[in-house]
């Protein structure tokens, strides 16, 4: 199938376009004295409004352009951080009508009661959306369930169920929508030699130039598979430690602390693009899209492909309570043209996956395609979503193919039973 | 009669609804939470339980954080203080025309055109290991290896603050010197008074309400914040406030009351300490 092809499909495919087809029949039978009910349907959704509330590396406004324009009610934007985004939907669950929430962060919200159930039926490409989230299995493999694995939240007994269900039902937690394996970032030009183990982050070689993500449900994360790999700390469950693992863990960050170790710990992806470009630090943590930030600046930056694994991440849109009749169906409408190719195709550049691949495709060069999802070398310059080139013709993506990313993740970004106690242990490391 | 024993009550009413709404009302539902239980993956479980505040108190990392603020809070208010006066007695007493000295007290606001962030963001470029003064020392052969306090350290978190808050200072005090009567310093050196014993004994005790209303303002931004600190010690220091919002990040909304209401107390205390040495009335209705 040609691209074109492909594009003209994808259009086909999404009930909106139709309507909007119908509606502009409709439009012309009105002069011929007959009101078709699409139209009214038509005209009352333009002026809806619906808003996504999210975290900056999701929540970008070209999407919500994009949407409005080809959805014809209006999407609107709102960016926060976790801890903005968890506490709007609990404490204004009106506020917002589609929150784009971590894996993790449903089980926190899920209790509350603030988000209905999105009813399986209605999302057209459910049964094409990656497996990872629907069946916990991967290219035939059961993926990783250290931590938050997608599959266990996935699914709720009813619409208004406050807990989650094991193994399918009609009912979803959230529709998935971004994704990702995350690893460390180096800077390959000042450190000189290959990166191959999580156990580098410790490597007194990069005393007062290493810095890790001071979010701690993610840092303790990298924290983890790194004392793994150095040998200082065996786990029974690294998705899900003890209080005398987090304890020992984050005493080993103390001690990196107190011996100058850590150049920084960053608090948003603005600030570890900040150190990494400004040559504050060769190695930390980093997330995707602070890559491609840094790497549009021209500073050479490796997301290195570590064999211990991958930590990995996910996002979903999660439909909040309070929506109901049209205003519900057209939140319904922004969650199928999601999934229906633009939206992908835009997010791979930053290097993220979209929920539902194959429709992405028809959105990417071939070129685009090969480099971000098959793990090819590019056959041309690779650009950000907004432009900015980012990798030459001939290089390729570290971390290799789709497949080999995800058939490697170790761990899952999680909230953990001991949470309450890894939040003041970690306040402990701060003000160590 | 009657009517007119209620018209002061009338009067203070307005303000007395909005504190009442806006200060009180919360404040109230802060109180009542914090004895609340948090039960992680459930939400709030109505209790009456003083567990949250036990497990403050018993925290040593909780004093650690307390010492830390409390040092960053007297450092700061001993620069803003310093600074605070000498900028407002520049303006007051050795600027000679009215017009100049308010331009200049002007001038001293231009920095509060831009965020706060902008005003913290844009000292990085300028500090950091391959910023304006490392490569500035190192080019004219000062030192060969960069500096690395200047950025991501407690100078650095001190100089922000000063930076951000030392306008809280030079208002205040500039205001109570602005009312300084000449003529009493003119007696000062005509009974024989040197500079300094004018400064000291004459200017200091009179602005005293002036250093007092900047102290409590200094004292209470630096107490409650988390920003500054986070950003600029690059998070390699903690703050008190930073607990709060941790706890806020899984909503823990029960810990995190009590952790406010015992910081309220503490900065509470402080003010009222300072506001007890000065008579703050003294400059409202003087």
């Amino acid at each position: 199938m040609s691209k074109k092809q492909a594009k003209h499909m994808s259009k086909k495919l999404s009930r909106r376009s139709v309507l909007k087809g119908a509606a502009a029949t409709g439009g012309l039978a009105v002069g011929a004295g007959v009101i078709g009910a699409p139209t009214i349907w038509a005209q009352n959704i333009k002026d809806i409004t619906i808003n996504h509330t999210g975290m900056s590396y999701s929540t970008i406004i070209e999407i919500a352009r994009q949407a409005s324009e080809d959805l014809g009610f209006k999407v609107e934007m709102s960016v926060t951080d976790h801890t903005g985004l968890i506490n709007r939907m609990t404490n204004e669950p009106t506020a917002l009508d589609v929150a784009d929430s971590e894996i993790w962060q449903t089980k926190a919200y899920v209790p509350q009661g603030v988000t209905q159930a999105v009813d399986i039926s209605r999302i057209d490409m459910w049964d094409k959306i990656t497996p990872i989230y629907t069946e916990g299995k991967f290219a035939g493999k059961e993926v990783s369930r250290e931590g938050d694995a997608p599959f266990e939240i996935m699914y709720r007994e009813s619409k208004d169920a406050t807990s989650f269900h094991d193994g399918p039902t009609d009912w979803a937690t959230f529709m998935p929508g971004v994704y990702n394996a995350d690893t460390l970032g180096i800077r390959p030009d000042l450190i000189g030699r290959p990166i191959e183990s999580w156990a580098e982050l410790f490597n007194p070689e990069f005393a007062g130039k290493a810095a890790i993500q001071n979010i701690p449900t993610i840092g303790i994360m990298d924290a983890i598979m790194a004392m793994e790999a150095a040998g200082f700390q065996t786990y029974g469950d690294r998705g899900n430690p003890t209080r005398e693992e987090i304890g020992a863990t984050i005493d080993k960050l103390i001690e990196l602390k107190r011996a100058g170790h850590w150049r920084a710990l960053w608090n948003s992806f603005d600030e570890s693009v900040n150190l990494m470009a400004a040559g504050e630090v060769v190695i930390q943590s980093m997330w995707s899209p602070a890559v491609t930030a840094v790497r549009s600046q021209g500073k050479n930056v490796e997301y290195v492909h570590l064999k211990e694994g991958l930590r990995g991440w996910g996002n979903g849109l999660a439909l909040m309570s309070h929506l109901d009749g049209l205003k519900l169906d057209a939140a319904y409408e922004y969650l199928n043209w999601y999934l229906s190719g633009w939206m992908g195709g835009f997010i791979a550049k930053q290097g993220y996956y979209i929920s539902v691949p194959e429709t992405a495709q028809s959105f990417l060069s071939d070129n685009e395609w090969g480099f971000f999802y098959g793990g090819r070398e590019a056959s041309d310059v690779i650009t950000s979503p907004t432009g900015e080139v980012t990798n030459q013709a001939g290089e390729m993506r570290d971390g290799g193919s789709y497949e080999d990313r995800f058939a490697q993740v170790a761990v899952w970004n999680n909230l953990m039973d001991e949470a309450d106690f890894l939040f003041s242990k970690w306040n402990e490391f701060n003000s160590a | 009669m009657k009517s007119r024993n209620l018209i002061p009550y009338l009067q203070a009413a307005p303000l007395a609804i909005v504190l009442f709404l806006f200060l009180a009302a919360p404040l109230a539902l802060v109180l009542v939470v914090s004895v609340f239980r948090n039960k992680l993956f459930v939400g709030l479980v109505p209790a009456f339980t003083f567990e949250n505040y036990f497990s403050i108190l018993t925290n040593a990392v909780n004093y650690q954080l307390y010492l830390s603020t409390l040092k960053f809070t007297v450092i700061v208010l001993a620069v803003t203080m310093v600074l605070g006066f000498w900028i407002a007695y520049f303006l007051v007493f050795h600027v000679r025309s009215l017009l100049i000295a308010i331009g200049l007290f002007l001038v001293c606001t231009v920095p509060f055109w831009t965020s706060n962030i902008i005003r913290m963001i844009s000292w990085k470029p300028l500090l950091g290991r391959e910023g304006l003064v490392n490569t500035a020392l190192i080019n004219s052969g000062v030192i060969d290896q960069p500096i690395l306090w200047l950025l991501f350290s407690d100078f650095t978190v001190v100089l922000s603050y000063v930076h951000l808050f030392t306008l809280f200072m030079i208002v205040p005090i500039f205001n109570s010197m602005a009312r300084i009567d000449k003529s009493l310093v003119e007696a000062a050196v005509d009974a024989g008074a040197s500079r300094w014993k004018v400064i000291w004994n004459v200017i200091v005790p009179l602005c005293k309400t002036g250093i007092g209303l900047g102290s409590v303002f200094v004292v209470t931004l630096v107490m409650s914040d988390f920003f500054v600190v986070a950003v600029m010690s690059g998070g390699l220091s903690g703050s008190v406030s930073s607990g709060v919002f941790f706890d806020l990040g899984i909503l823990n909304y029960p810990r995190a009351a009590a952790n406010s209401i015992v910081l309220l107390a503490i900065v509470v205390l402080i003010a009222a300490g300072i506001l007890r040495v000065v008579d703050v009335r003294k400059e409202l209705t003087g």
